[in-house]
């Protein structure tokens, strides 16, 4: 039995929307080094629409994957729906993660929830 | 695939098989029944001892199979405290980066109202003698410490600190577990008095293992039942298991020198390469190391990341990484050396296999290179320390 599924290792393999943006204007950082995960999202928000989102991870293999994910999830989507992401979701849309690796979709979607934080802070 | 796990788990030898199936085929007589079949098999076993004996300067009478390292590191342990204990003795000397086998039974005889003390390490990854001794008192029963350690493979001063024990009295115990069958161990020039073994970590079967207990030290059993193994370890032997463990073990210390000039120069080059990598260290001390380990810690990226992007490309490695172990906590081996976690989450543990070859030695480099700084073009942290914000720590 593999450690991950087929998504999560697609989605570790080749992370969608790996970067920086350098137009954002909404960035949330969450995690830290010393646990080992760290998760940095960029978001380019227009008319209250997700236009871009990009993110950059240090982290394992589903820390990188949720954080893909997650992009894959909010982008082109309303601010709204955005807000609404939870870690559930994006651990669903990987089909799955093992127990002690869900704190990896729970910083996915606290990078979403900082990154939006920020956005509304500089209105 | 290059298997460069060594340390984890080793492939059976060619010869090791050969001995168990024939074994398990021709051999499979109770050693405890008395008709001539079952005597066969009780022969085997007491070859296998002897074998095994021969291999690290010991007396056959002074060894009992076990099922593997843990077995004989908590035997080992136990029997010592119950030893100190009648004699009012109830002090344990050990240290910071053994292995949990060890580290989690001490916690046990810690429960029971043993003191325990656990030494430093220091940067280099190795233990000082004269700290040893100094840590030694009237009530210490005890000093347990590794020979070689699982993670970064620096080696102790054994034969030095067993001299210190003998000169106070006081027994001492080695987790030999990544020493016996790659560097030279003899207990008697070594001055122990308990080793640890474990038959996987030399090219034998994973369960099999055994324990060193020098004449004249009573041991504790662990498992009660039947008179086998001098009545100190209970449970029918497993007899294919141990002879394959001993054939691997002779054929091992056989090959020493070949093993250590062959392994030597490829660790080395993999070191240097690997030692290209901007803000990358070595962890352990260099010169006092197995022959097959190699350990390195990368700023900015994570090793489980790191691992699975080796596997992608064929190479089958181990970190110290908390992802790896499970826990929120980076190896216990790292931290006792003095990596803070930022960066002992970022560690690369490879151990080699007698099979390397120059050219794997190369693309093991050209690999560890590209995951690295692939990994480190899209991590926050090496973001921030190039672009100033922060320090670099390695
Ligand atoms: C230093 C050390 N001690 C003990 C053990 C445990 O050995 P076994 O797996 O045979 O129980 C290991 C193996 O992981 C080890 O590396």
């Amino acid at each position: 039995m593999a450690l991950y599924s087929e998504k999560v290792m697609d989605h570790f393999r080749n992370p969608r929307n790996v970067g920086v943006l350098e137009n954002a204007n909404g960035i949330g950082e969450v995690g830290n080094a010393k646990c080992g995960d760290i998760m940095k999202m960029y978001l380019k928000i227009e008319n209250d629409i997700i236009e871009d989102v990009k993110f950059e991870t240090f982290g394992c293999g589903s820390a990188i994957a949720s954080s893909s994910m997650a992009t894959e999830l909010i982008k082109g989507k309303p601010l709204e729906e955005a807000k609404k992401l939870t870690n559930k979701a994006v651990a669903e849309a990987l089909d799955g993660l093992p127990d002690y690796k869900m704190h990896c979709s729970v910083l996915a979607q606290e990078a979403i929830e900082a990154a939006i934080d920020d956005y509304n802070s500089r209105k | 695939m290059i298997y460069a796990d060594n340390a984890a788990t080793t492939k059976m030898s060619e010869a090791a098989v050969n001995t168990m199936v024939s074994l398990i085929g021709d051999t499979y007589g109770n050693p405890s029944s008395l008709y001539a079949f079952g005597q066969k098999a009780k022969e085997a076993l007491e070859k296998a001892r002897e074998e095994v004996a021969e291999a690290i300067g010991a007396n056959p009478r002074e060894i009992l199979f076990t099922s593997g390292g843990s077995e004989a590191d908590n035997q080992a342990l136990i029997s010592a405290a119950k030893l100190g204990e009648k004699k009012g003795k109830k002090h344990i000397i050990s240290t910071a980066f053994e292995h949990h086998a060890i580290l989690h039974t001490l916690k046990k005889l810690e429960e029971e109202g043993f003191e325990v003390t656990l030494l430093p390490v220091h940067e280099n990854g190795i233990v000082r003698p004269e700290e040893v001794e100094a840590a030694i008192k009237e009530d210490t029963a005890l000093v347990t410490v590794m020979y070689a350690n699982n993670e970064i493979g620096t080696i102790q001063p054994i034969r030095e600190i067993g001299a210190i024990c003998r000169k106070h009295g006081v027994l001492f115990h080695t987790d030999a577990v990544q020493a016996v069958g790659h560097i030279k161990v003899n207990v008697e020039e070594d001055n122990i008095d308990l080793l640890s073994a474990s038959g996987h970590k030399f090219h034998g079967p994973k369960g099999t293992g055994f324990l060193y207990a020098k004449k004249g030290i009573k041991l504790t059993n662990l498992i009660e039942g039947g008179a086998q193994e001098r009545g100190k370890r209970a449970g029918t032997e497993n007899v294919p298991g141990i002879a394959a463990m001993a054939t691997a073990l002779k054929e091992s210390v056989e090959n020493l020198d070949a093993y250590a000039a062959k392994l030597t120069p490829i660790r080395d080059k993999i070191i240097a390469g690997l030692k290209e990598i901007p803000h990358s260290a070595i962890n352990g001390d260099e010169e006092s190391r197995v022959p097959s380990n190699i350990n390195f810690c990368f700023e900015g990226i994570e090793g489980e990341s790191l691992l699975l992007l080796l596997d992608d490309k064929g190479i089958a490695a181990s970190s110290g990484s908390a992802c790896t172990s499970g826990s929120l906590d980076p190896s216990h081996v790292l931290l006792a050396i003095g990596r803070v976690h930022d960066v002992a989450h970022g560690s690369l543990r490879l151990s080699l296999g007698e099979d390397i070859t120059d050219e794997d030695a190369d693309y093991i480099i050209k690999s560890v290179k590209d995951v690295v700084e692939y990994l480190r073009g899209f991590s926050p942290v090496w973001r921030d320390l190039v672009a100033g914000k922060g320090n670099f720590i390695l």
